[in-house]
């Protein structure tokens, strides 16, 4: 019982740490059509997040995986019923992911052209239905007791979903653009300022619309009317985004970043403490949501990875930071490796 | 109560056929860039160590040479890994739901323990050559070649439990059956296991040695970066020596386990249909499945099969006849599979003998430059047929002897299935010949000249 709530939770800790972490690779991904106005903007981009995108999407992975080790009932169901959405965000990922290392291999337009569209269309594309995912899964999806989707993609593609898509795509810009104010400098630095200047407003506003909405759409806030004192985590998220501009005024941009940072991982947890103790609720009877309560791996297996995690995430955490921080200067043309 | 669902209509079979192509699409193009990834990574680690040992600019040389054919080769295989973590849930949920508690636990391991720590270091290294002191920068390659490995490891693991599954017990959990683990320690020591994890990671240098040895050939052919290309050769010799021959003894360890444990591989590999004492053993054959008997058998050798098992030539091995109709794996496949794995394996351990004798006059012998240049893609094709053996002689099981193929599949459309199949063709196989074609191309170009000359 306190182990299924324990990795309920710890499920929700590792997609917030990849929305945290690759968030930012993705918005960089997403502002680079239109921020990369010259091959030198490109390659500076493509250099900012380049030492560390790698290991931020194995946050991903890590994220999947635990799914299926500790609720493998979850991880089944979800991803076969997300089936089409899902390959969608795996091709994404994958033309991005050769995007960098291949751009650089040949100098014909037709070939660095080809991987800057990939750059774009495989940061935006998960951006996007990651949010869209989220958001259904919070809505709950038409499920069947036998864990079969009566639906199709476009079921996903209602109004409260394409929010969730839209609300994602819009804080990891930001997140990006972010990153970009710490690891660019000059022209570039500038244009990434205003980008988060611009884009702060609407993330506020499709931020606030979508935490209303969900009130309509969903049954979220049931575990916050039970227990009010959780108001306090939506609530962070708002003020972590409030510090964004404020610290954006002032130029800390790290800590701005850091802002925005704490804000999607509070915002994830917002989503995350309505589902509890559901992990895919269905939206047809209450009696066929998967919940961490009976769709969970045995006792021995939670212990034994509760260990595993225990002792691994703060050692990757640790070896991570160091990257972070050997990876924090200005990229400038003589850095350029990609 | 979400499991043990049945598939209605005559959508099922479709789905079974056309999940299975798809996993092994998705599984066979990514395992033609992982053992390279394995191999060099250390070839290219030790290459690195020298130069930070000795300030020998050849070997820095030869570390970004090597270094940027391995990173096109792992950029490849990085993101064609991804998809497998996330496809038994896509395609074979019901597979998913059964083992998870199991399996899952060792993809999850395999992640936290491994692939983050290759991933960040690889990271580091790539973009950390004016960052990092020169020993530290090769200590990251170190890590990465470390975890690299590793994590093939605990991919091996996993795929063992499927195919000899120990250390759980079958319970009645949210209202259908499944596998939960009793003995974490047996999972992860079991003899199955470690046996494929040797024969995989040494396998793995032996394909990376041929593609150090061939390119180099390719360079000395032309007579040109001769000391690097000397040195490169002679460095992937001596391993490339070393591991075919443990691949070819371990193999035999190895085949005599899989005997044991799953003796209807055995039989196919064999086309061996009696059960009989002095079982032979046959350099060709053919199956006739539905006469249960080879329509072709040459060169035939009496009791070779029960001696390589049994070390004894009169002890009866089982035959594919005392195996049902309906749990016997393709037999034309894994046969002829086992037979390209093992002939090629032969001549690996022959070539770089040979070389051992020529290492001291490579460029006398052009001839053995040019058989090492054809030889690169031997390996490729050794290691794809170990991994069909495995894997096809595995079926018609998904976990052996507990849970079948055809049981496994998720409640998904074959139209689904179908579309994913044909996108997983056409983007894999873009990115195979961009990629393969950018390996070539940047192995051609050969390294960059010495700062002195440029």
């Amino acid at each position: 019982m306190e182990l299924q709530v324990i990795w309920f939770f710890l499920w929700g800790l590792l997609w917030a740490a990849f929305f945290m972490t690759d968030g930012f690779d993705l918005g960089v991904g997403t502002l680079y059509p239109f921020l990369g106005r010259d091959e030198t903007d490109k390659r500076k981009m493509i250099n900012a997040i380049g030492p560390l995108w790698d290991g931020n999407e194995v946050w991903l992975i890590t994220a999947g995986g635990v799914t299926f080790a500790a609720f493998p009932l979850v991880y089944a169901t979800m991803f076969s019923s997300l089936y089409t959405p899902l390959m969608f965000i795996l091709f994404g990922l994958i033309i991005r992911g050769v995007s960098f290392e291949f751009r650089g291999l040949s100098e014909s337009a037709l070939w660095k052209k080809t991987w800057d569209v990939s750059i774009f269309v495989g940061s935006f594309v998960p951006a996007l239905l990651f949010g869209v995912a989220f958001a259904n899964i919070f809505m709950g999806l038409p499920i069947d007791g036998k864990g079969i989707l009566h639906g199709n993609l476009l079921t996903l593609l209602n109004p409260y979903g394409i929010m969730g898509g839209l609300l994602f795509v819009l804080l990891f810009m930001q997140h990006g653009a972010l990153w970009l104010c710490i690891r660019t400098g000059e022209d570039l630095q500038v244009r990434a300022i205003r980008t988060v200047r611009m884009l702060w407003p609407i993330v506020l506003v499709v931020l606030a619309v979508f935490v209303v909405a969900s009130a309509f759409y969903t049954d979220l806030f049931a575990n916050y009317l039970a227990t009010p004192i959780l108001f306090a985590v939506p609530v962070l998220a708002v003020c972590a985004f409030i510090g964004v501009r404020i610290l954006l005024g002032k130029a800390r941009y790290f800590a701005a970043w850091g802002m925005s940072a704490a804000g999607i991982v509070a915002t994830t947890f917002f989503g995350v403490i309505g589902l509890f103790p559901n992990l895919f609720p269905s939206s047809l009877d209450p009696a066929y949501s998967l919940s961490a309560m009976n769709a969970s791996s045995s006792p021995l297996t939670l212990t034994i990875m509760l260990w595993v995690v225990a002792f691994l995430v703060p050692l990757v955490i640790a070896y991570q930071a160091w990257a972070y921080y050997t990876f924090r200067f200005k990229v400038e043309k003589e850095d350029f490796t990609y | 109560m979400h499991r043990s669902l049945s598939l209605e209509g005559g959508d099922a079979m479709d789905v079974v056929l056309l999940s299975r192509l798809q996993f092994a699409a998705t599984t066979m193009f990514h395992f033609l860039f992982v053992p390279l990834t394995l191999g060099l990574s250390i070839l290219v680690a030790w290459m690195e160590t020298r130069y930070a040992r000795t300030g020998d600019e050849t070997y820095l040389r030869m570390t970004k040479f090597w270094g940027k054919l391995f990173l096109i080769n792992f950029a490849v295989g990085v993101v064609t890994g991804i998809t497998l973590e996330f496809q038994f849930g896509t395609n074979w949920s019901q597979y998913s739901a059964y083992v998870g508690d199991i399996f899952g636990s060792l993809l999850a391991i395999e992640a936290t323990a491994a692939f983050f720590l290759e991933s960040t270091f690889i990271g580091i290294w790539i973009f950390g050559w004016k960052r990092l002191s020169a020993k530290v920068h090769a200590g990251v390659m170190w890590m990465v070649a470390i975890a690299g490995n590793v994590s093939a490891i605990w991919i091996l693991i996993a795929n063992a439990w499927m195919q000899h599954p120990v250390g759980y017990t079958l319970r009645e959990s949210f209202g259908g059956q499944r596998a939960e683990i009793t003995d974490f320690m047996a999972v992860i020591t079991q003899k199955f296991a470690w046996l494929t994890i040797m024969h995989t990671l040494a396998a793995s240098i032996v394909l990376a040695c041929f593609f150090v040895m061939g390119i180099s050939a390719w360079h000395l052919l032309k007579k040109q970066h001769e000391e690097i290309f000397t040195r490169s050769f002679r460095m992937a010799l001596v391993p490339g020596l070393i591991f075919s021959l443990f691949v070819a003894i371990q193999g035999d360890f190895h085949a005599v386990d899989v005997a044991h444990t799953q003796p209807a591989k055995m039989a196919a590999m064999e086309f061996h249909w009696e059960t009989q004492p002095s079982a032979p053993s046959y350099v060709f054959a053919w199956p006739d499945p539905e006469g249960e008997k080879n329509s072709i058998e040459i060169g035939r050798i009496p009791g070779l099969l029960s001696f390589l098992i049994h070390h004894d030539f009169s002890t009866p091995v089982i035959g594919l006849k005392d195996i049902p109709k309906d749990e016997r794996p393709p037999i034309a496949l894994v046969g002829m599979a086992f037979r390209v794995m093992v002939g090629l394996g032969a001549y690996f351990i022959f070539a770089c003998a040979l070389g051992f004798f020529f290492r001291n006059r490579l460029m006398e012998k052009p001839w053995y430059l040019k058989m090492m240049l054809f030889s690169i893609p031997l390996p490729y094709i050794a290691t794809q047929a170990g991994w069909l053996v495995t894997e096809v002689g595995r079926q018609p099981w998904i976990v052996y002897g507990l849970m079948k193929t055809t049981d496994a599949v998720s409640p998904v459309s074959g139209g689904q299935v179908l579309t994913s199949l044909i996108a997983f063709v056409v983007v894999y196989g873009l990115l195979g010949l961009a990629g393969f074609t950018m390996i070539a191309k940047k192995a051609m170009k050969g390294p960059d000249l010495p700062k002195a000359e440029a």
